[in-house]
C-alpha cells in the first residue's frame, strides 16, 4: 500500500503517546507517526484528511507549559511532545423537530441555556484546529444572532477540542449545528424554484421527454449529447436556451 | 513540511513562465484541448484502466468470469474473516426491523425514511457516524431544479455521455426525476446551500454538465450534508439506534434465502455478534483504501469494498467495476497530505497544470479521465519523463494556484479555497504564494451491486444504496452526481425496506450456510486460502514493527 511512511529518509525523533516513548520520522503527522510507530488505528481516525474530526489530539512540548490541541492527521509531531488522541468527548446534545420550530435565538437558548454560563475566557478559539472564532460564535447564540452563529461556525469539523477546554462545560458545536440548521430552514428564504420543478415533476411534466430518451438507441443519443445546448460559463442566472422544449 | 530547496528551485521555473501564461489566459489564448481522436491512444496508453495485468477474471461466484481490478478479485476470491459453523445465530444480539450497514450519506437517509415510514432501525457502521467519504465531498450535488433553463431531460443526457450511454436507464431515469425532491429535502432539514438572496439556489457548472445545476455549500459540500442528516437522525433516537465500531462481516440468510440480518465484529472486543433483522440494506461506500495499483487515494479510513464482498457471497451480481475512477489533482507533496483532493475548481478558476520545465502540456480542463492519462504520460518514465521528483521517490506535476491570484485578484486562494489554504499553510506552504505539487489519486467507484430501481438486489429483503451500488454511473460519474446518488437511493432504500418488512414480517433463522459453500468454493478453485475478506481497515503499520509480530494465538483484543 502506498499510504505508509516507510519511505521518508528522516531524522527520528521522540514522542510520548500516552507517556510511552517512540522515535520516529519528524516530517510525520501525529496520525503516521503513530502507524509508523507500529500501531493499526481504529478510533482517532477517519478521513485523514482534516476535515471528519475524529482525531482531536492534546499535547505539551518540551519547555513549555501550555496545553496545546490539534489534529492528528494535521499535525507534525515535535520532538519530545506528550500527546494523547481524544477521539471521543462527551457533549450534551439537545434534541429538537426542526419542523414545529420558528428559528428564534429564543430556541436556542431554550435548548441550551448553558450558552449564558460562557465566561469569555476565549480557550475554546484558541485550541480550534479549523481557527474558528468559536467564543465569537457562542456570543452570537447569547445575542440570539443565529445567522450570525451560522455563519461564523460554518467550518466546525465537530472534533470536540473546544468543548475539552471549556471551563464552562460548553457543548459549543452542538449549539453550533443547532443554529445553522434553524438558520438554513427558518432564516433564509426557501428556494422556490425547488418547489415550482418538484410540482411540474409530480404532474408528469418530463415523463414523456424522459421515457423517449430511455428508449433511444446509443447512436441517437450520442448525437443528441452532441448537440446539447451549453449554458456559457459566464453567463448571467437569467440566462434561458433557446430550446425551450424540455425545460 | 514547507517545500526543500530542490523543489524551492524548480519552482522558480513556474514562476518564470507565469506571467506570460497568466498574459494568454486573459486573452482568451488556452493550451488545445486533445482532439476525440486524440484522446483514444492517452487512454489506452497511459490510463490505468487500460494497463494490462492489472485485471482479472473472477473465478467464484455470480459474476464469476469478469474481470476487473487485481485488489478487488483479491477479496471476491477469499474467505469469510469468520468461521461460519461457529457463529450462533440461535440467539441473536440485536434485533430490528431494518439493519442497515454503514453510516455515511445513503446510509443515514435510509435511516430517516425507514423510520419515517414507522421501521426501527439499527445502524452498524466501521468507524463513528458521519466518518465517511460523504463528509469528504468538496464540490457539489447535482439537480436539475432551474426552471426555465434545465429539466430532468438534460441531467439524463450529461449522465449517460459521462457514463459512456452504457448506464442503467431506469437508475438514471430515477435519479434525475428525484433530484430536485432529494435537494428540498436537504433544505428543509436546515442544510446551509449556498444561495442568492431571494432564496434561489447558486449553481455552477461541473465537469461534462450543460447547465449549471452544481450545488454547493461553499467548498464542504458533502460535510454540510453529512452533518445536517446526522444531526437529524440523533433527534430520532428512539427510532434509530446507532451501533459504532462495528463493521459487518457477513449477510446472514434464511432457510428460503431471504435476509435475515448481519454478522457485525465489534472492533473493541473482538466479539462477532448477530444482528437479527427483517431486512438490510447495504451503504458501505467505495474501495479507495485497497490502493488500486497502488496509487494513493481521496477516500476515508474505512473505505475497504466490504460490502461489495458480503453481497457477493450472499449471491448479489456485480457490474461497472471494471472501471475506476481517478481524480487528476491529488496531494503529492507534503507526504502529510497525501493522496487528498484538490479540487476541480482550481483548475476551473484558471490554473495551469505544468511540468518540470514550468511548461504546460495539457489543457487544464480536459475530462477527469482524460487530464489524469495526460498528468500519468508527462510523469512516467514510460512516456514523457517530465515529472517533477518528490522527496519520497514519488512524481507530480505542478498545479499553479497563484496564478489565481494574478488572475482574479490578490486574497481570492484564500477566500475561494478556505480549506485547502489552511491545509497547507499548517506545513508551511502559502497556495497563494507557491504551486501545489499534484498527481491522479485514486478517488470512486464507478461501479458495484446490481440494483433496481428500488435499491433491491436479487435477494429478498437484501438492498443496496450509494457507492456500493454500480449502474447509474456507468463507466464513468460526473462530479456532483454521487452525493446525489447517495440522498436519492439512501431515501428510495429506506422507504423500501419498510415496505417490505410490512408485507413480509419477521424473516426467518439466520445462517451461514451461503458462506460455508462460498468457503468451499475458494478452496474448490484452488485460490491462495490464506486471504481472508473483507478487509475492514488497511493496515499503514510499519512493516518492520509487523515482522515482530509473532504471537502464535490471540486473545483478548488483540485480533
Ligand atoms: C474527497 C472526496 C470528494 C468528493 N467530492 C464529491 C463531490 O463534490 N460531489 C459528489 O457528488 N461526490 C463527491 N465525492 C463522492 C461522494 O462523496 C461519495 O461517493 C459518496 O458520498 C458515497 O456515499 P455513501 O453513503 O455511499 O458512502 P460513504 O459516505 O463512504 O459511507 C459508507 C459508510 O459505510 C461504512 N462502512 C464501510 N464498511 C462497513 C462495514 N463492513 N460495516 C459497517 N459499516 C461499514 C463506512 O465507514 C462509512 O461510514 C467525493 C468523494 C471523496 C472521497
Ligand atoms: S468549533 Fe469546536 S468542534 Fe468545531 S472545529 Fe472548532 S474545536 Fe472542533
Ligand atoms: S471556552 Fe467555554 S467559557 Fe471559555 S469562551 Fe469558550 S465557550 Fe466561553
Ligand atoms: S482523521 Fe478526520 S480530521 Fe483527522
Amino acid at each position: 500500500m502506498t499510504e505508509p511512511s516507510e519511505t521518508t529518509v528522516d531524522s527520528l525523533v521522540p514522542i510520548f503517546f500516552m507517556g510511552k516513548r517512540y522515535d520516529v520520522p519528524a516530517s510525520l503527522t501525529i496520525q503516521k507517526a503513530l502507524e509508523y510507530a507500529g500501531y493499526q488505528h481504529i478510533r482517532g481516525c477517519g478521513c485523514r484528511g482534516g476535515v471528519c474530526g475524529a482525531c482531536g489530539t492534546v499535547f505539551r512540548t518540551p519547555g513549555s507549559y501550555k496545553l496545546q490541541v490539534g489534529l492528528a492527521c494535521q499535525t507534525v509531531v515535535q520532538p519530545g511532545m506528550h500527546l494523547m488522541i481524544l477521539p471521543f468527548y462527551p457533549g450534551n446534545r439537545s434534541s429538537f423537530d426542526i419542523e414545529q420550530m420558528n428559528g428564534t435565538g429564543g430556541e436556542l437558548a431554550a435548548l441550551y441555556p448553558e450558552i449564558f454560563k460562557c465566561i469569555g475566557c476565549n480557550a475554546c478559539s484558541q485550541g480550534c484546529p479549523m481557527d474558528i472564532d468559536v467564543m465569537h460564535y457562542m456570543a452570537q447564540a447569547i445575542r440570539g444572532d443565529l445567522a450570525g452563529v451560522a455563519e461564523t461556525s460554518f467550518d466546525c469539523i465537530m472534533c470536540g477540542l473546544c468543548a475539552s477546554r471549556c471551563p464552562a462545560e460548553e457543548v459549543q458545536f452542538n449549539v453550533a449545528i443547532l443554529a445553522r440548521r434553524l438558520n438554513a430552514r427558518h432564516g433564509i428564504i426557501r428556494a422556490e424554484h425547488l418547489h415550482e420543478r418538484v410540482k411540474e415533476i409530480d404532474s408528469g411534466k418530463f415523463e414523456e421527454p424522459l421515457r423517449n430518451l430511455m428508449n433511444k438507441t446509443t447512436e441517437e443519443l450520442k448525437e443528441l449529447y452532441k448537440s446539447r445546448e451549453s449554458e456559457p460559463q459566464m453567463a448571467e442566472e437569467d440566462w434561458t436556451p433557446e430550446d425551450s422544449r424540455y425545460v | 513540511m514547507p517545500y526543500p530547496e530542490s523543489l524551492k528551485k524548480l519552482i522558480e521555473k513556474v514562476v518564470a513562465t507565469r506571467s506570460a501564461r497568466v498574459e494568454r489566459k486573459k486573452n482568451g489564448q488556452e493550451f488545445p484541448p486533445l482532439k476525440l481522436e486524440e484522446r483514444e491512444p492517452v487512454l489506452r496508453n497511459f490510463h490505468p484502466d487500460f494497463i494490462k495485468g492489472t485485471r482479472r477474471s473472477i473465478k467464484i461466484g455470480p459474476s464469476k468470469g469478469y474481470a476487473i481490478s487485481n485488489e478487488i478479485v483479491d477479496l471476491l476470491e477469499a474467505k469469510s474473516r469468520v468461521n461460519p459453523y461457529l457463529v450462533n445465530l440461535l440467539d441473536p444480539d440485536f434485533e430490528t426491523d431494518v439493519l442497515i450497514i454503514g453510516a455515511g450519506g445513503a446510509g443515514t437517509a435510509a435511516a430517516l425514511l425507514a423510520a419515517e415510514n414507522g421501521a426501527k432501525v439499527t445502524i452498524a457502521t466501521k468507524l463513528r457516524h458521519g466518518d465517511a467519504n460523504t463528509m469528504m465531498a468538496e464540490g457539489g450535488i447535482q439537480a436539475a431544479d432551474k426552471v426555465g433553463k434545465d429539466s430532468p431531460y438534460y441531467h439524463y443526457l450529461d449522465i449517460l455521455g459521462g457514463g459512456h450511454f452504457v448506464n442503467d436507464p431506469e437508475l438514471v431515469y430515477t435519479m434525475v426525476k428525484n433530484a430536485p425532491d432529494a435537494l428540498r429535502w436537504l433544505e428543509g432539514m436546515g442544510t446551509s446551500f449556498s444561495k442568492y438572496e431571494d432564496g434561489k439556489m447558486k449553481t455552477m457548472h461541473g465537469g461534462g454538465t450543460c447547465r449549471k445545476r452544481m450545488h454547493y455549500a461553499a467548498d464542504i459540500t458533502g460535510a454540510e450534508i453529512m452533518k445536517t442528516i446526522r444531526d437529524e437522525a440523533r433527534n430520532h433516537e428512539d427510532m434509530i439506534n446507532v451501533i459504532e465500531f462495528a463493521p459487518a462481516v457477513e449477510i446472514a440468510l434464511d432457510d428460503q434465502g431471504r435476509c435475515a440480518g448481519a454478522v457485525l465484529y465489534n472492533l473493541e472486543t473482538a466479539e462477532y455478534q448477530f444482528v437479527k433483522a427483517k431486512a438490510v440494506i447495504i451503504a458501505t461506500g467505495g474501495s479507495g483504501r485497497l490502493h488500486i495499483q497502488n496509487f494513493m487515494t481521496t477516500n476515508h479510513y474505512g473505505a475497504t469494498a466490504d460490502g461489495i464482498v458480503m453481497a457477493y457471497r450472499a449471491g448479489v451480481p456485480i457490474s461497472f467495476l471494471h472501471t475506476v475512477q481517478y481524480h487528476p489533482t491529488g496531494v503529492v507533496f507534503p507526504e502529510q497530505a497525501e493522496g487528498i483532493l484538490i479540487t476541480e475548481k482550481f483548475r476551473g478558476a484558471g490554473a495551469n497544470v505544468l511540468n518540470i520545465h514550468g511548461e504546460q502540456f495539457v489543457y487544464e480542463r480536459e475530462p477527469r479521465d482524460v487530464e489524469a492519462a495526460c498528468i500519468i504520460r508527462e510523469c512516467s518514465p514510460d512516456g514523457r519523463g517530465n515529472g517533477v521528483p518528490t522527496p519520497t521517490g514519488k512524481f507530480g506535476v505542478w498545479l499553479d494556484s497563484p496564478m489565481i491570484e494574478m488572475l482574479k485578484g490578490e486574497g481570492t486562494v484564500r477566500k475561494e479555497f478556505p480549506g485547502k489554504h489552511i491545509l497547507f499553510r499548517r506545513f508551511g506552504i502559502d497556495i497563494s504564494v507557491e504551486p501545489m505539487l499534484i498527481h491522479p489519486t485514486l478517488h470512486y467507484q464507478n461501479g458495484g451491486l446490481d440494483i433496481n430501481n428500488k435499491c433491491e438486489t436479487n435477494v429478498p429483503g437484501l438492498y443496496a444504496a450509494g457507492e456500493v451500488a454500480g449502474g447509474i454511473h456507468g463507466e464513468n460519474r460526473l462530479m456532483g452526481n454521487s452525493l446525489l446518488d447517495v440522498i436519492v437511493f439512501g431515501r428510495i432504500a429506506g422507504a423500501q425496506a419498510a415496505e417490505y418488512i410490512r408485507e413480509h414480517g419477521e424473516s426467518g433463522t439466520g445462517n451461514l450456510d451461503h458462506v460455508k459453500h462460498y468457503n468451499e468454493e475458494v478452496e474448490a478453485a484452488e485460490i491462495d486460502e490464506d486471504r481472508i475478506a473483507p478487509m475492514i481497515l488497511p493496515d499503514y503499520s510499519n512493516p518492520e514493527v509487523r515482522k515482530k509480530q509473532l504471537t502464535k494465538d490471540y486473545f483478548g483484543t488483540l485480533s
